[in-house]
């Protein structure tokens, strides 16, 4: 398949709710969403947490492609392309750290926190004063937006504003990185979890964007009860924070979809964290604070979600987020960021991180059997008759409503979102102006208009 | 531990018998593993225990030692667990649906250069020993998954009766980005 030959209708086919299973396998379609697609999205890059301080750097990715997060003299967060201009070595081998420059091992060009090529040997007598430094700093990123602690970068300058591209997400990503207690922002990464399975990267997208179909594969961990409150005798792999609330599956126009929830009217405190009295106690603080501070919209409390294309969350428990950095059409590495409010009490902090652990990645109780999923439905769409057959993403089809942003409400488990999503998907391929890619669907617009 | 601590414990008259001791329970324990007899292998878990995981980092020269692996008691590690969640994972793949383990690994343990690094009060009468050790544990999957993990242990075992209990395990594994999708078997 050429890239010219490109038809997304040859893949997704929403309307009857068939996906091919090639986008999952084939490396055309592979190096395809290299060029097209991760060289133009908002991606994730990291925390503001993890550098803060002047001279701080986090090695991060963007797509296949190694990048620096770091913080120059003036306090201003920078993403780079880690790759020296001269022969494309990394200037930065190390995860994280200080420093004052970026030196390349090769032949030594130096960078500083801001990109620029400051130092480069012998360059009187080799360049002769001709060597436009400027032109050869590190290459950085399109646009760059942090928001709320968050870091995310696009390469394209031509890309929409961040929260263009969020939008009507934006109030669900809130729930993540806002505070328990309702204060906006607020959070810090406490570790990164980077680990490579043998399945392609959209399984694991997939898997956030509100698959709640697939929370039987979970049933060891909710049989022997590892919550935050399973020593207090409580079953399951969470608390029951949302046992009496509306579960909402929510997708937007730039394909971001999310599984949130929302409490009754007449809500109150379900006990929760009942594992340790003290982090309980801090849980209902938090909880009757954030209704004072926010009153009705404090009835909306997160689930998962997934950004497009590649970050992922979990809002509450656990709370984290996650990157699915492709590496090829069937392996990918996870980086997952856990998140906890900065001021916390260390009591609370402790908690959580020990929650977390059991929980979530390749050690954690829950998520190991997602990477087994993942891996094995990879594997088996690899084969010749395998790939005749499409996918089936018929549930809930036709079973949603249509919002005024060009984004759609399914109020039962459904396959719309990753409809969506891999709508946004092939728009992408397709080589499509922003317009059309943050614009929704075309078939909602006729709706409205009728 | 100085290296001469560590030679005057080598060359005690009661260290080769104790070595032999330890190397034969930490043997007696991984084959417990290996042999999926899991609520045995828990037996030899002390209450207290710690169970630590770090994560590897690339730092630069002269951090490691700050830097390079995550600490146990704050952040976040491959594992840092109890025996309670310990006992969690051990229910789990007995629940016959934890599909990461099911159908289970064929997990073979190779534990090799097993010392003793420090004995509490003393070597005559030890009430702990640490023991240190290199692994090298091979998971093979359903079909075509192998995993070989590689690294290094620190044990902290506590006398009990004629045996041992594990009081503290610090597992090193050789790696930064964990060459596997999951940590689904014990160390």
């Amino acid at each position: 398949m050429s890239s010219s030959a490109f038809r997304p209708a040859d893949y997704i086919d929403n309307e009857r709710g068939l996906i091919s299973r090639e986008i999952f396998v084939n490396p055309e379609l592979h190096r395809q969403e290299l060029d097209k697609l991760f060289t133009r999205a908002w991606l994730f890059v990291g925390h503001e947490s993890q550098v803060p301080l002047a001279g701080d750097f986090f090695q991060s990715r963007m797509g296949d492609e190694s990048v620096i997060l770091c913080r120059d003299k003036a306090m201003q967060l920078h993403v780079f392309l880690n790759s020296c201009r001269h022969r494309g070595m990394k200037v930065c081998r190390y995860d994280s750290g200080n420093t004052s420059l970026f030196t390349c091992p090769y032949h030594s060009w130096a960078y500083g926190l801001d990109g620029k090529l400051l130092g480069v040997p012998q360059f009187r007598e080799l360049y002769q004063h001709t060597l436009d430094k400027d032109a050869n700093s590190l290459i950085t990123v399109g646009r760059m937006h942090n928001y709320k602690g968050a870091v995310f970068a696009t390469w394209d300058p031509g890309a929409p504003d961040f929260e263009t591209w969020l939008g009507g997400a934006k109030e669900h990503l809130d729930l993540v990185l806002d505070c328990r207690d309702g204060r906006p922002g607020g959070s810090e990464v406490i570790g990164v979890h980077k680990w490579i399975f043998p399945s392609n990267w959209k399984f694991a997208a997939e898997n956030f964007l509100g698959d709640t179909y697939h929370n039987i594969s979970h049933r060891s961990v909710d049989l022997i009860g590892i919550g935050p409150s399973a020593r207090a005798g409580v079953t399951g792999r969470r608390d029951n924070e949302m046992d009496k609330a509306k579960h909402i599956w929510a997708g937007f126009p730039a394909g971001h979809g999310v599984h949130s929830a929302i409490l009754p009217e007449d809500n109150e405190y379900i006990p929760s964290f009942m594992n340790d009295p003290e982090v309980e106690e801090y849980f209902r603080h938090c909880f009757y604070e954030r209704k004072r501070r926010m009153g009705e919209k404090s009835r909306l409390i997160p689930f998962t979600g997934n950004l497009f294309p590649n970050i992922s969350f979990h809002g509450r428990q656990p709370r984290n987020l996650c990157n699915w950095h492709p590496h090829s059409p069937t392996e990918t590495e996870g980086w997952r960021f856990f998140l906890v409010d900065a001021d916390a009490p260390a009591v609370v902090k402790d908690f959580l991180r020990r929650y977390y652990m059991r929980y979530s990645g390749p050690a954690g109780m829950t998520e190991q059997d997602d990477m087994e999923n993942w891996l094995y439905a990879t594997a088996a769409s690899r084969g010749a008759i395998a790939r005749r057959h499409p996918f089936n993403y018929q549930q809930s089809l036709g079973k949603w409503d249509v919002t005024a942003e060009g984004g759609h409400n399914s109020w039962q488990v459904s396959e719309q979102n990753p409809r969506n999503y891999y709508r946004v998907w092939a728009e992408f391929l397709n080589g499509s102006p922003w317009d059309v890619l943050v614009g929704g669907d075309p078939s909602y617009r006729q709706q409205a208009a009728q | 531990m100085s290296e001469t601590l560590e030679r005057r414990l080598a060359t005690h008259p009661r260290y080769a018998a104790l070595q032999a001791e330890v190397a034969e329970f930490l043997f007696h324990e991984v084959e417990l593993i290996d042999d999926r007899r899991y609520d045995e292998w828990l037996a030899l878990l002390a209450e207290d225990l710690v169970y630590f995981m770090p994560q590897r980092m690339n730092v630069k020269f002269g951090e490691h030692a700050a830097r390079e692996n995550t600490r146990a008691g704050t952040g976040i590690s491959w594992f840092e667990e109890d025996k309670w969640t310990l006992g969690k994972r051990v229910a789990q793949i007995q629940t016959g649906v934890h599909y990461a383990e099911e159908p289970l690994s064929r997990v073979c343990h190779m534990l090799s250069n097993v010392r003793i690094t420090a004995a509490v009060p003393s070597l005559d009468d030890p009430a702990e020993v640490t023991v240190s050790s290199r692994f090298l544990v091979y998971q093979n999957r359903v079909e075509y998954e192998n995993y070989t993990f590689i690294g290094k242990r620190h044990d902290v075992l506590r006398r009990h009766g004629d045996s041992w209990l594990v009081a503290r395990r610090e597992i090193l594994l050789d790696q930064t980005v964990l060459l596997a999708k999951n940590l689904s078997i014990f160390f």
